[in-house]
């Protein structure tokens, strides 16, 4: 019987002929730092030689229902259809995987699901995007094009990415404590209501909590003019929550075991709450905070086979399935697809497919100001 | 060559391996996070490339971060010493103990076989507003609500506690184990009570695996920046949560390589302490 000769098994040899007497210490050392720096030298060109031949793919999103959904439905048929591998990694937030990209090698990082256009900005800003060959993705003209036209806006009419769902980050409460009625009356300013101090959750992403101070202080989050005003109103929201969740998985553990009564939300998340028979209410309070994400393409990746994904992904009948799964709503045009019966039902979701309800973060606005104010969060979230 | 160069040699050649590997990845990444503290972010995330020292500027003469590692240092103290009382006695009862010492041993190792994370979310399930505690308040009828216990300086301390009374046992073990029996005999004899002994023999004797658990303890948990993440309120912030949201949410890897160098200098300076005065081999024997 013959073995296969891998490199453990040229080890073993060596070793063994070492033991034995039958080589110097010095040639098996010699030997194996040699071995050891073809590796290390070769490991880097590898995926040149490889490219050719793609066997697998790696994206990574946001965990939980969401990468469930996206496994069972979109990738275990994709990989049984075309036999490449697809490789998920999961992410806490679109921050933490940027800097994982940053520190990463070409190539390293293929397909990311990023949250908001402001994401997608600033990986062009980075020159990490790529260009997709539209031609292999004739699925996309099935999804919403207002959706489309604001990523080709960031990189000059082409696209390094699809849309692929869309959702809000609304209010969420307990209705064992929290009546409909006071939320339609408090709205945005129910997260600084003092009578619920240590019943108050909220997202630790500056972001979120700039754009929901800004409601808290009736100004346009798109375009606040006072912002000792917002950070005041984030300090009351500090001073008043238990814990600024950092996970979707984390934000329906404490709304769940009533932790917390009241915090903003991601409206698929609360969703599935809800099918598990939580009394969760949710609400998106005036100007809420609407985002889409989008499947992006990070530079050095396989592009024809992530854009063989891309398009298994948007093919009408695995995006409804899941979105089904994940609870958002899909890209997909509501005009152009029947989206079944339980995508209608969804929070967020927009019969007419043009979107006009929900409030986007303005990219240019949030980019330019993301060092200034995520430093300073930073500071006001730990008492300052 | 001679059988005096090939001794002299032969050290190195065996310590080699271990040299590559603390050069490759420990000495390299740090020469890397110590010029990347002199560059700048720019507004897009990207770094400009130079010598600037405001990175520098801004953590040394900033109160902010005076405060938060001021903070960080008062809850590692303040583990170390709980660490400390609670670790010693275990400690002592192992290495005095009669019967199967192993056994002990492995008990004492066996929460490492679990996932710190997983250990650390576990205090959520103890002491949430659904835990077992207040679960078991209610059933017993000495509350009718729930007490807010947890997201608080005192679970980050409990948490961190959790995580490092192992290794303060360990070290204590590894040095009152050494300790002769007769030396306790021989008190006795002479006229001391069982408690004099402990306290004029053993404890003295005992005291440089007492600091070497004190040093290891305040030093990890002076690191850590996960418990306060999991178990920690808003405003309960470790340093290390500091270099983390810098490199990480700020994307300033800059500003944070210069924190995460300010941290390495204080405990480094700790360890130096430690080792000018008690020296690290009782270190190595605790963690052996």
């Amino acid at each position: 019987m013959t073995r296969k000769m891998d490199n453990t098994t040229r080890y073993e040899r060596l070793r063994e002929r070492y033991m034995n007497g039958d080589l110097e210490r010095r040639s098996f050392l010699g030997l194996l730092g040699a071995a050891g720096l073809a590796y290390g030298v070769q490991t880097p060109f590898a995926k040149f030689a490889h490219a050719a031949n793609v066997s697998e793919v790696r994206f990574d999103g946001w965990g939980g229902v969401v990468s469930e959904a996206l496994r069972e439905n979109a990738f275990e048929p994709f990989e049984k259809e075309t036999g490449i591998e697809v490789v998920d990694g999961t992410f806490g937030g679109g921050d933490e995987y940027l800097s994982r990209v940053k520190a990463s090698q070409p190539g390293e990082y293929n397909i990311a699901h990023l949250s908001g256009v402001f994401d997608y900005a600033r990986y062009h800003n980075l020159g990490l995007t790529t260009t997709l060959n539209e031609d292999n993705i004739p699925n996309l003209q099935y999804v919403i094009p207002k959706l489309v036209d604001v990523f080709r806006n960031v990189t000059d009419g082409k696209l390094s990415c699809v849309p692929y769902d869309y959702g809000t980050t609304g209010l969420a409460y307990n209705r064992k404590h929290v009546s409909d009625e006071e939320m339609k009356e408090k709205g945005a300013r129910i997260l600084i209501d003092e009578n619920l101090e240590g019943k108050i959750g909220g997202w630790g992403d500056w972001r979120t909590r700039i754009w929901y101070a800004a409601l808290q202080t009736g100004q346009d989050p798109n375009n606040a003019t006072d912002m000792e005003a917002i950070w005041d109103a984030i300090r009351t929201h500090r001073d008043l929550a238990l814990k600024y969740w950092g996970s979707g998985a984390e934000l329906m553990s404490l709304l769940a075991e009533e932790e917390i009564y009241v915090t903003e939300g991601w409206s698929g998340r609360i969703y599935a709450l809800q099918e598990q028979g939580h009394d969760i209410g949710y609400m998106d309070p005036p100007n809420g905070y609407g985002w889409q994400e989008c499947m992006f393409v990070i530079k050095g990746s396989p592009m024809e086979a992530c854009e063989e994904l891309l398009n298994f992904m948007l093919e009408p009948q695995t995006a409804i399935a899941v979105a089904e799964g994940q609870n958002y709503p899909p890209a997909l045009d509501p005009n152009k697809v029947d989206l079944g019966d339980k995508i209608p039902k969804l929070p967020a979701f927009d019969p007419t497919g043009k979107l006009d309800g929900l409030t986007f973060a303005d990219p240019a606005y949030w980019n330019g100001n993301e060092g200034e104010w995520s430093k300073k969060f930073g500071r006001i979230q730990k008492g300052y | 060559m001679s059988v005096e160069a090939r001794e002299a040699r032969q050290p190195w050649i065996l310590l080699s391996p271990a040299l590559t590997a603390v050069t490759l990845l420990l000495f390299i990444p740090l020469i890397f996070i110590v010029i990347y503290s002199f560059w700048l972010r720019t507004a897009t995330g990207a770094e400009q490339v130079g010598f600037y020292l405001d990175n520098w500027r801004e953590v040394l003469s900033d109160r902010f971060y005076r405060d938060i590692l001021l903070n960080t240092l008062k809850i590692a103290a303040i583990t170390t010493v709980v660490c400390a009382l609670m670790g010693y006695p275990a400690a002592y009862f192992i290495a005095r103990a009669r019967g199967n010492k192993a056994i002990l041993l492995l008990l004492l190792m066996l929460p490492f076989w679990i996932s710190y994370i997983i250990r650390t979310m576990s205090w959520i399930n103890i002491l949430g507003v659904s835990g077992a505690f207040n679960s078991a308040m209610i059933w017993i009828g000495l509350i009718d609500e729930p007490i807010q216990m947890l997201y608080n300086e005192t679970t980050v301390i409990l948490g961190l506690v959790h995580f490092l009374l192992p290794f303060m046992i360990l070290n204590v073990f590894v040095s009152v184990d050494g300790i002769d029996t007769n030396l306790e005999d021989a008190a006795n004899s002479l006229g001391a009570t069982r408690w004099q002994a402990f306290v004029q023999v053993t404890l003295p004797l005992s005291l440089p695996g007492l600091a070497a658990g004190g040093l290891l303890c305040f030093v990890l948990g002076a690191g850590t920046y996960i418990t306060p993440l999991i178990l920690g309120g808003p405003t309960d912030a470790m340093f290390a949560n500091l270099v983390f949201e810098a490199i990480i949410t700020q994307l300033n890897w800059p500003l944070g390589s210069a924190l995460s160098l300010m941290l390495l200098a204080v405990l480094g300076g700790l360890v130096l302490i430690y080792n000018h005065y008690l020296g690290m081999s009782q270190l190595a024997k605790g963690l052996g």
